[in-house]
């Protein structure tokens, strides 16, 4: 005799776990109207603007502006994913208890992170489309090789975990207010001094400081890769130490509740 | 069912100065309703918390359908749903899409449509969870505990902040799954809820388990009755005693307060007479003076001297 709650637990294969995750994530991102700002309007108008503005700027490299700009603006979108959209999310899943939530449901919490990664590279995927269709319309072009395109594609998944891993450290130990107000004015500050979006040799003395920061060595790799055609292996282990450090403070630190 | 689906025993938690769980033990059986009722504070939340693996116990054990809710985790989960005293859903997301998210990560899930039905969330639509009334989150957060179809649920305060109505649905709801084999742990502070509802009762304060029974039992079925009597000056320190004296040996007598004394026992009009003889013998003035039921805020009276309900 079987009624309506008779009982049959059980959790579904991990990878079907993962993708609903990632899916249920990347989903509440792209609704989020504040995350969608930071995700594609912010860097649309930063590569429109100094594209448009680069005489009054006083931009003048060996490449046009368009093929320098473009790809930091792609490493710029990629750190507002993985460090502020995905900070202030988790910050906030933590503050309403879905984290903990989750902790008591089949998804492990490995699987938990493989689904924000999942729908970390979702999202970006998403914004490299749209912002490289925006670089083209305003005469973007990339030099497009196998090494280009391995260089750009290391440098977007070691830039995503030292960000992510630097995002969740914040996420973790601080309140959800003071990550959405930290993990903004981070961006900021990263994105006016950082060398993210101009070369580390446009800030002068604080290039040289600026290519030891995350947003530093995603903008200079995307830069050799995109403009060059080369991987830029020292700012690639740049990167992956901030991983490796991000990681482990994470672990250290970070709270469920 | 030979094996229980809960057994804690000697669990100790403290946190900071305070003791919120204090040498507990008790025992869930399986396919029971088992309430365990409690004034606010009395570490209710802790225990659960320890059973569903948040917390490690400080000193002593807890099993839950055999397993150690926190090595054994990765076997355990799937098999219980966890219903939150709040929270638990993306600020952003719709119920019906939040339920089906928990659905995916079971392997036989229940229908959430018929959850949803069931409970009154079809009208939730497409309001984001942030703009849900607290009943809707609490009915949320009771399907997203039963749809994995679980061998065990626990549901910290479920239907606080209910409406009646909603309340009664809920325990329609607990009772089915009764009938169905699940095992149903919630906790309350809701006398009425626990006498209605539950096979068991565990009633525990200041972290410790203070009585344990049947609603039958630990209301005496209703034969016993209660007398409370208050009055408008504090009694002088020998009324217990001299009361007592005066009604004769089943009935017990215990101080609540200054001005509050209640009488237990097979007590009927006539102790009520004896009671205001009593009064007048001892130049008592009495305020009021009321005779009924003994239930469960009586005898967490007596076994506390507090009252249940703030």
């Amino acid at each position: 005799m079987t009624g309506t709650f008779t009982p049959a637990p059980g959790a579904a294969p991990l990878p079907r776990m993962v993708l609903t995750q990632a899916r249920m994530e990347s989903r509440l991102m792209l609704r989020n109207g504040e995350q969608l700002l930071l995700a594609v309007v912010i860097p649309v108008i930063v590569l429109v603007g100094m594209v448009r503005g680069a005489g009054r700027l006083g931009l003048d490299y060996d490449h046009p502006v368009v093929d320098v700009v473009t790809p930091g603006v792609l490493a710029l979108a990629v750190m507002s994913t993985a460090f502020t959209s995905l900070a202030i999310a988790t910050a906030f899943e933590r503050r309403y208890g879905v984290l903990k939530r989750l902790g008591a449901s089949p998804l492990p919490r490995s699987g938990l992170l493989l689904g924000k990664v999942g729908a970390l590279l979702l999202v970006e995927l998403l914004q490299l489309v749209v912002l490289s269709v925006a670089g083209q319309l305003l005469g973007w072009d990339p030099l497009v090789s196998a090494s280009s395109l391995a260089g750009a594609a290391l440098a977007v998944l070691l830039g995503t975990a030292a960000f992510a891993a630097l995002g969740l450290l914040m996420a973790g130990a601080l309140r959800a207010e003071a990550t959405l107000a930290g993990a903004n004015l981070v961006y900021l500050l990263l994105l006016a001094a950082g060398a993210v979006v101009l070369p580390a040799s446009a800030y002068g003395g604080f290039g040289h400081v600026a290519q030891w920061l995350p947003s530093g060595a995603l903008g200079e790799a995307m830069r050799d890769a995109l403009v060059d055609g080369t991987v830029a292996w020292r700012d690639l282990v740049v990167l992956l130490g901030w991983a490796v450090l991000g990681t482990a403070a994470t672990t250290r630190t970070f709270s469920w509740e | 069912m030979s094996e229980p689906a809960v057994v804690v025993d000697g669990l100790v938690m403290q946190y900071a100065a305070t003791t919120a769980v204090d040498h507990l033990s008790l025992t869930v059986d399986r396919g029971t309703i088992t309430a365990v009722l409690g004034p606010n504070g009395a570490g209710k939340t802790t225990t659960l918390e320890t059973c569903e693996g948040y917390r490690a116990p400080q000193q002593g054990t807890v099993r839950v359908l055999g397993l150690d809710p926190r090595r054994q985790a990765r076997e355990l989960l799937p098999r219980i749903g966890v219903m939150l005293q709040e929270g638990g859903a993306w600020s952003g997301a719709r119920a019906p899409e939040m339920l089906r998210h928990v659905a995916a990560l079971h392997a036989h899930p229940l229908d959430p449509g018929l959850l949803e039905e069931r409970l009154g969330l079809a009208d939730c639509g497409r309001t984001p969870y942030r703009r849900l009334s607290g009943g809707q989150k609490q009915r949320l957060g009771l399907a997203m505990a039963l749809v994995g179809r679980p061998e065990v649920v626990f549901v910290d305060e479920p239907t606080a902040g209910l409406d009646p109505a909603a309340r009664h649905t809920v325990w329609e709801l607990f009772a089915e799954l009764r009938a169905d084999g699940v095992t149903v742990v919630l906790t309350t502070h809701y006398m009425e809820e626990a006498e209605r509802l539950s096979d068991r009762i565990h009633i525990i304060d200041r972290g410790r388990l203070i009585a344990s029974g049947t609603p039958l039992e630990l209301t005496r079925g209703g034969a016993l009755s209660t007398i409370r009597l208050v009055v408008t000056k504090p009694f002088p320190p020998e009324a217990p005693v001299s009361l007592k004296t005066a009604l004769g040996p089943e009935i017990e007598v215990v101080q609540l307060d200054e001005l509050t004394l209640i009488v237990t026992g097979p007590a009927d009009a006539s102790t009520l007479a004896k009671v205001s003889r009593w009064c007048e013998d001892n130049a008592v003035l009495p305020e009021s003076l009321t005779l009924g039921t003994r239930n469960l805020e009586d005898v967490f009276l007596e076994l506390t001297g507090r009252e249940l309900l703030p």
